[in-house]
Formats: C-alpha cells, sequence, structure tokens
C-alpha cells in the first residue's frame, strides 16, 4: 500500500517520516516558503493548498512559516543619527561628480593607436623579410641533400647578411622615431593622471 | 502641487548640477543602508560611519548607473562590496555558517547573551536581535528580501549569485532564524505561535 501511494502521489512519500528514516522537515518546510513567497508554480500551489486543507502536519507548519513571514515583514529598520543626512553632504560638498568612464576612455582613440603600433610592426617585420633573398642553388640529389643544401644556404645567408642595412634604412629609422615619441607622450599623460589629485 | 520625483530623474538632475537633490535619496535610503550594514559591524558608531562613506561613495560615481537596474540595487551592491571591505581590515570571518568553525565561533559569541536581560521584549526587538545573531551574509540576504525590497534576481545581481541559489540561501537563513529564536527567545516565540 505505501509503495502503491508513493508511485501515484509522490509528493505525500515525503509527508510519512517513518520511511527510509527521512528528514521530512526540509522538504516540507521548503515547498511552504516557495508557496508563501509565490515562487512556485500553479501545479505546485494547488498541490500544496489541497494538503493545507487536508494534512494537519501542513497545516501546522504553514501556520508556524506564516507568524516568521509575519515578524521578518514587520520588523524595523534601524536609523542612524539625526545628523546622518547633514554630514554627508557636507562630505560630497568637496566632490564632483566624476564622469562616467565612457566620457574619458575613447575607444576609438585607443583602436587607433592599437592599430598604428600593429601597423608599424608588420612594416619592420616586412622590410626585414624583403633584405633576404630568397633564391636557392638547384638540388643535385633525392630530399635529404636538397635539405642539407637549403640549410647550409640558410646559415651562409644568416652569418653574411649585413644587418647595418635594417638600421640604416630610412623607413626604420622613421618608425622607429615615432614609435620612442609616442611611447614618451603615452608615459607622459600616464604621469600627468596620476599627478592630478583624486 | 508637489510631483515626487523617481530616483532615475533624481539622478540625472544631480549630474546637471542640482547637487543638493542628493539630500532626498540620502534621506529615502538610508534606514536601508545603515540597517544593512549593522548586520556587518559591531556597533552603531562604525556602521553611521561606514554608511556615511558608501553615500559619498555612491555620490562620486552618480555618472556610472546605467539605469538598467534600480537605484538600490545598484546602492546595495556598493554596501556589499564596502560591508566586505571593511571586515576584511577589521579581519573578521565572513565565511558561511555552514563551515564548522565559524559555526563555533559565532556560538561563543552568543554565549555572553542571555535573553533575559533584553529590556524590551516586544517582537520587533525580538527579531531583530536574533537577526543580528545570524551570520553577515545571512542577515544581509534576509534584510535584503524583506526590508530592502528586492527579489531574488536583484539579490543574485547584489550578492554574485544565481537566483535559484538565492533561493536556498535565503531557506537555510529563515531556517536558521527560526532555531535562534527558539534557542533564545523560546517563550515569546511560543506566545507567538499560541495567537
Amino acid at each position: 500500500m505505501r509503495y502503491k501511494t508513493y508511485k501515484v502521489t509522490s509528493y505525500l512519500y515525503f509527508d510519512d517520516p517513518k520511511v527510509n528514516g527521512m528528514n521530512t522537515e526540509q522538504p516540507m518546510e521548503l515547498r511552504l516558503w516557495d508557496y508563501i513567497d509565490g515562487h512556485c508554480s500553479p501545479t505546485e500551489k494547488s498541490a500544496i493548498e489541497e494538503l493545507l486543507a487536508t494534512n494537519r502536519e501542513w497545516q501546522q507548519k504553514h501556520r508556524e512559516l506564516l507568524n516568521i513571514q509575519q515578524l521578518l515583514s514587520s520588523s524595523e529598520l534601524e536609523a542612524p543619527s539625526m545628523r546622518f543626512t547633514k554630514n554627508v553632504m557636507d562630505e560630497i560638498a568637496r566632490y564632483h561628480v566624476a564622469p562616467a568612464t565612457k566620457t574619458y576612455v575613447n575607444k576609438n582613440v585607443i583602436r587607433g593607436i592599437g592599430a598604428f603600433f600593429i601597423t608599424m610592426i608588420i612594416g619592420v617585420l616586412t622590410i626585414l623579410f624583403t633584405q633576404f633573398k630568397w633564391s636557392f642553388g638547384a638540388g643535385s640529389g633525392g630530399s635529404d641533400n636538397l635539405n642539407q643544401q637549403i640549410d647550409r644556404i640558410g646559415i651562409d645567408r644568416l652569418n653574411s647578411f649585413n644587418y647595418a642595412r635594417i638600421f640604416n634604412n630610412t623607413y626604420i629609422i622613421v618608425f622607429l622615431s615615432i614609435a620612442v615619441i609616442s611611447g614618451f607622450m603615452l608615459l607622459d599623460m600616464y604621469l600627468q593622471q596620476k599627478k592630478q589629485p583624486s | 502641487m508637489h510631483v515626487e520625483l523617481t530616483d532615475t530623474e533624481i539622478i540625472r538632475r544631480i549630474l546637471q548640477g542640482e547637487q543638493a537633490l542628493y539630500a532626498q535619496l540620502v534621506q529615502k535610503y538610508q534606514q536601508y543602508v545603515f540597517t544593512l550594514v549593522l548586520r556587518f559591524t559591531d556597533n552603531r558608531e562604525d556602521a553611521e560611519e561606514l554608511s556615511q562613506d558608501i553615500f559619498v561613495k555612491a555620490y562620486r560615481s552618480l555618472a556610472d548607473f546605467r539605469g538598467d537596474a534600480k537605484f538600490s540595487t545598484w546602492l546595495y551592491t556598493i554596501v556589499r562590496t564596502s560591508c566586505i571591505t571593511f571586515l576584511r581590515k577589521k579581519k573578521l570571518d565572513t565565511t558561511s555558517i555552514d563551515n564548522e568553525r565559524t559555526l563555533t565561533q559565532l556560538e561563543n559569541r552568543e554565549s555572553g547573551f542571555n535573553a533575559n536581560t533584553i529590556e524590551q521584549k516586544s517582537k520587533h526587538a525580538m527579531v531583530n536581535t536574533a537577526i543580528r545573531l545570524l551570520s553577515p551574509d545571512d542577515a544581509q540576504l534576509i534584510t535584503l528580501f524583506y526590508k530592502g525590497e528586492q527579489t531574488l534576481e536583484e539579490i543574485g545581481r547584489i550578492m554574485g549569485l544565481e537566483p535559484n541559489t538565492v533561493k536556498v540561501k535565503l531557506h537555510r537563513a529563515r531556517h536558521r532564524l527560526k532555531e535562534k529564536m527558539e534557542k533564545h527567545f523560546s517563550y515569546e516565540v511560543q506566545d507567538i505561535q499560541s495567537d
């Protein structure tokens, strides 16, 4: 009979405290609080109302929780001193409302600076790669011989590469100058911001 | 005819330069803020000083209030972060009451407390005292739900929790509050339940 009840009306399973020695208080309380707070679904609400109409234990627990609900709802707020508002207004008189961060952090400016530096990096890399002569001698043997030849050529080229050509290049000098000046300007702006009183 | 301004309208006018209007917001929310802060501090002096700092902080950040939530929700978020910072400075334990060590500490805090020493045995005093015996998180949660007029979603925003988690925590807080009241105010609770 107990198992049949469990299958048909499973919520009543939790009402029998003898079943498996379970603590039946918690689920009942949680469901009743949901009901009191108005957080349960219409189906659950009907089920609980049916239980409240027929089950004495549920009625008693409901009354108990309603008393707590009423106590909590009617609890009083604590009041600060009479001078509280005046103290706050005296304090804020020294300040101005800080502008919203979106007004002084312009994302377009940040994107522009980012794009500039990325362009510079790409430019430097492009010029570097154009300095290499990417031609190799014809291979005479199988793939191993070819790889060895390529490795030897690569090392020779690196060893014979004239680095001074890069740093004497006009474009490189211009890019580096702009980068250094921009860096100093950003550093100056950052230090100016730190100096300003908060 | 006096038309009561909404919080959003008041904030808009404050940002346009009418600083004096901020007093309206302070008067409207001072009790809520003070009550919430008192859940975290041990004395009224600290609570009052911290509450004033919170309102000043809120004023200075007013331009960042986007209006996508209620002003009270935004303000209570500032309350919570300020209270947690305050407690960190005072090095008080703020972990959940589920922690057994914290429970022991709280029990020790209660040991010097005797319900019979309360002069005013009104229901309000009993409830407020019982709330003060809870952990700061539980006390703040109950205050936000019952006095702060915040929904579960709004409380979740303030405390950085999912609404379902807030619901479970609220249930546990109420359960613990009931235990505190039954433990310390057994006569009063019996009187109420017999009504």
